[in-house]
């Protein structure tokens, strides 16, 4: 753990998110610390993603508050369009399934994520047209950061190649890039380690803790790989059809009985009707839910 | 399935000239003529002949090409083109059939054999890309030199001995395609909106110009730079409430939108005189300096008196011919310096994951109005140019047509490609023109060609696309590491 006092970065109270009948997310709420890893874990459909498509204004809550502090400000992000809250707030996200810009080069997707900063520097174009020093200063920042990561994600070989050619591991990891090329505060990875074998995922486990370490931000995680997970979480939330069952420290969460419980479900007792259950005498240790 | 390759061959090609009969009977077998004002018909049953002979024969040849008879077929086929030229045939049409399908099985065979040729040698080389794939990516990677040699070609044109009416106006007809071309790629091919009513724009910028000329009595030079505002106020106009939509909405809504614009010339016949149009559009003068006219009136100078030359009507076409060419170039070098800048590169990201473009923070209500308000720019640049060539513009003019042609030279010179324009636009406007003595089937060429790019090139004929931002120099590989290159 990062010792020292804890600084809260994203606070999330009472959120709800309902699609009709389905209750996706019901009345969660957890807070998350600058510079650590919190992670979010559950069984499929426990309304994992839907947590992260609120937090980044892809959809509107039902209920709730997001707020996140930076610099001194609070930013409610459940208010926000989702392309202020990457650009204002600074909350950048990855995608479950791989969303890059395929057709464009490596390099053109690091450059297209700091696209604010260089629109900004080139006057709405009319600077960058005639190749206004200040212009070309900003641009060249631009491609330092991005070479910095290319190094960093040791991409700079395939630089100018097509980001769809690439591996999927490389894909992974060139999304996580270009997501830090935004310059976030709280930085969201929708299961980066899916679909990656051990050797990836034990590197992205120390990608991931590199920077949490080196750009001093909050990182938010959600992952069913669960060595990842123990490995690197400062924290884990444990979601579970929607609610919040579990909340603390990993080795905390693991010996939970309820997250066991909901990963490994309960013992066969409990599938009796309780009559039979009691004529066969054995009787509910723990109270049913 | 059994027998021999010639039979399944013959029987393949048996049930295609049956639908070829079912087709061709109706289709080119019966023609309706007016005699003594009744509609009577008349069946042309050799062309029907014809037409199934010669699918029977082609489709044939493609079988036992497929069958590995390339050997045998290509003779054949070369001997059905030598023939087809002399031959006579009961209509023009047939003989361009036979001609082109021959070309086309002979080409066929002959690939197959060099394939054949190939994969028969003991080292194969890698399949990697094909044939015209490496030449349109080796034809845009030399683009530089390509667009040095061929802006200067366009601005010697008038001068070559060969330049004569005609061909002046063909090149200022391919030029003002090129030009809207341009303005379309932008938002078709880099911001990947597919936007079916470009016309609209067009037209706007071609009434705009007339209005403001005619009313306000603006000469062109004054004129043009407003009629530009209007296009970019109506490209923004139409954008706000279009842009939410994606996809398929978006071009069907874009579409209504360019027939709105038609309707409305059509019918607001006090401003815009309805289908009877707007006549007696100014002409451009030289820089407001001199008039293109033989006997200047009172206090105006004409152009051959400035310079003491002989009065040539083709002056002005030359000078209309400059004209365009120089606003088209002016239009490519803005998108090509808009590819490599912020806003360029927000487009191309959009087209390629919008949601992506979201999650970084980049406003795509933004991004795509700047896409559509500096296309619509382009296109009613272009349609000022049109008005001022013509001197008359109707509502004919802005059909949806135009729209489909210039999408489809955006299409198919291969989406965001500069110089696949120009070249789509030399096979789509080109094509036609050099097909004119086919008369009422020039379209049939026309449309088989596009069948044959569609089938040799489906994402266009130069498709390749270059970054706008190496990290290492194009072309060579990375200079660090060689030896870990291979591993792909």
């Amino acid at each position: 753990m990062s010792g020292g006092a804890r600084t809260p970065l994203l606070t999330v109270e009472h959120l709800s998110m309902r699609f009709g009948g389905l209750v996706a997310v019901d009345d969660v709420g957890f807070t998350a610390y600058d510079r650590e890893i919190t992670a979010v874990i559950g069984p499929n459909g426990a309304g994992k993603t839907t947590l992260f498509n609120c937090l980044t204004g892809f959809y509107k809550p039902t209920a709730g508050r997001l707020a996140l502090a930076r610099g001194g400000g609070t930013f409610l992000l459940e208010r926000m369009p989702a392309h202020l809250i990457a650009r204002r707030a600074g909350v950048a996200r990855t995608f479950q399934n791989i969303r890059l810009f395929a057709g464009m080069s490596v390099l053109e997707n690091l450059i297209v994520a700091q696209h604010n900063r260089l629109q900004a520097a080139s006057g709405w174009s009319i600077k960058g047209m005639f190749g206004l020093p200040s212009y070309r200063a900003a641009e060249r920042e631009a491609l330092e950061k991005a070479k910095a990561w290319l190094e960093r994600i040791r991409l700079t070989r395939r630089a100018d190649e097509p980001a769809g050619d690439l591996p999927y591991g490389d894909q992974r990891r060139l999304e996580i890039a270009r997501a830090m090329c935004t310059d976030p505060v709280l930085l969201c990875l929708d299961e980066p380690a899916a679909g990656l074998n051990p050797r990836e995922s034990s590197e992205l486990a120390e990608l991931l803790q590199d920077i949490r370490d080196s750009a001093r931000i909050g990182v938010l995680l959600i992952e069913h790989d669960m060595s990842v997970v123990m490995r690197i979480s400062d924290h884990v939330v444990v979601l579970d059809y929607g609610r919040k069952i579990a909340d603390g420290p990993p080795d905390a969460v693991r010996d939970d009985p309820a997250v066991i419980k909901a990963y490994l479900g309960e013992d066969d007792e409990d599938e009796l009707p309780p009559e039979v259950a009691a004529d066969l005498g054995v009787g509910t240790a723990e109270g049913r839910p | 399935m059994a027998g021999s390759p010639y039979a399944r061959g013959a029987r393949d090609a048996a049930f295609a000239a049956f639908v070829a009969f079912v087709i061709a009977l109706p289709m080119v077998g019966m023609r309706t003529v007016d005699r003594n004002l009744r509609l009577t018909l008349d069946f042309r049953l050799v062309e029907v002949a014809s037409i199934v002979v010669l699918v029977f024969a082609g489709r044939f040849a493609m079988r036992l090409v497929g069958e590995g008879l390339a050997r045998l077929v290509l003779p054949a086929a070369i001997a059905v083109v030598v023939g087809g030229w002399f031959a006579d045939f009961a209509t023009q049409t047939l003989k361009v059939v036979a001609v082109g399908g021959g070309l086309v099985v002979a080409a066929t065979a002959i690939l197959a054999i060099v394939k054949g040729a190939r994969s028969a040698r003991p080292v194969a080389p890698s399949a990697g890309p094909g044939l015209a794939a490496r030449f349109a990516a080796g034809f845009q990677r030399s683009t530089v030199l390509v667009g040095i040699v061929g802006v200067a070609f366009a601005f010697a044109l008038p001068l070559l001995p060969f330049a004569d009416r005609r061909v002046l106006d063909v090149a200022t007809t391919l030029l003002t395609y090129i030009m809207l071309g341009w303005g379309l790629n932008i938002v078709v091919g880099l911001a990947g909106l597919l936007d079916l009513g470009y016309v609209a724009f067009y037209a706007v910028g071609a009434y705009a110009f007339a209005l403001l000329a005619m009313s306000l009595g603006l000469g062109f030079w004054e004129a043009l730079p407003l009629a530009a505002v209007a296009g970019a106020v109506s490209g923004i106009l139409l954008g706000f409430p279009v842009l939410r939509l994606r996809g398929d909405y978006f071009a069907i809504v874009t579409l209504g939108f360019g027939e709105i614009i038609r309707v409305i010339l059509l019918t607001w016949v006090p401003v815009t005189g309805g289908p009877s149009g707007i006549g007696n559009i100014p002409r451009p003068d030289f820089f407001g300096m001199a008039e293109f006219v033989r006997r200047p009136v009172e206090g105006q100078v004409a152009f051959h008196q400035m310079f003491g030359l002989e009065f040539d009507v083709l002056h002005r076409l030359i000078f209309l011919y400059y004209l365009i060419l120089v606003l088209a170039l002016v239009v490519n070098v803005v998108t090509l310096r808009l590819r490599k800048l912020p806003l360029g590169r927000a487009w191309e990201a959009l087209r390629e994951d919008d949601i992506a473009c979201t999650s970084l923070g980049i406003d795509r209500t933004n991004v795509k109005l700047a896409a559509f308000a500096i296309a619509a720019t382009f296109g009613a640049i272009a349609g000022s140019f049109f008005a001022t060539r013509q001197g008359f513009i109707s509502p004919e003019s802005f059909s949806f047509i135009e729209s489909a042609i210039i999408l489809a030279i955006v299409v198919l010179g291969g989406m965001g490609s500069q110089t696949g324009v120009v070249v789509a636009t030399l096979v789509v406007i080109g094509l036609p023109e050099v097909f004119r003595d086919l008369a009422e089937y020039r379209m049939i060429a026309f449309g088989l060609g596009m069948v044959l790019i569609m089938l040799w090139r489906p994402s266009g004929l130069l498709a390749h696309r270059e970054p706008t931002v190496r990290l290492h120099p194009a072309g060579g590989p990375p200079a660090e590491t060689p030896a870990a290159g291979t591993a792909r």
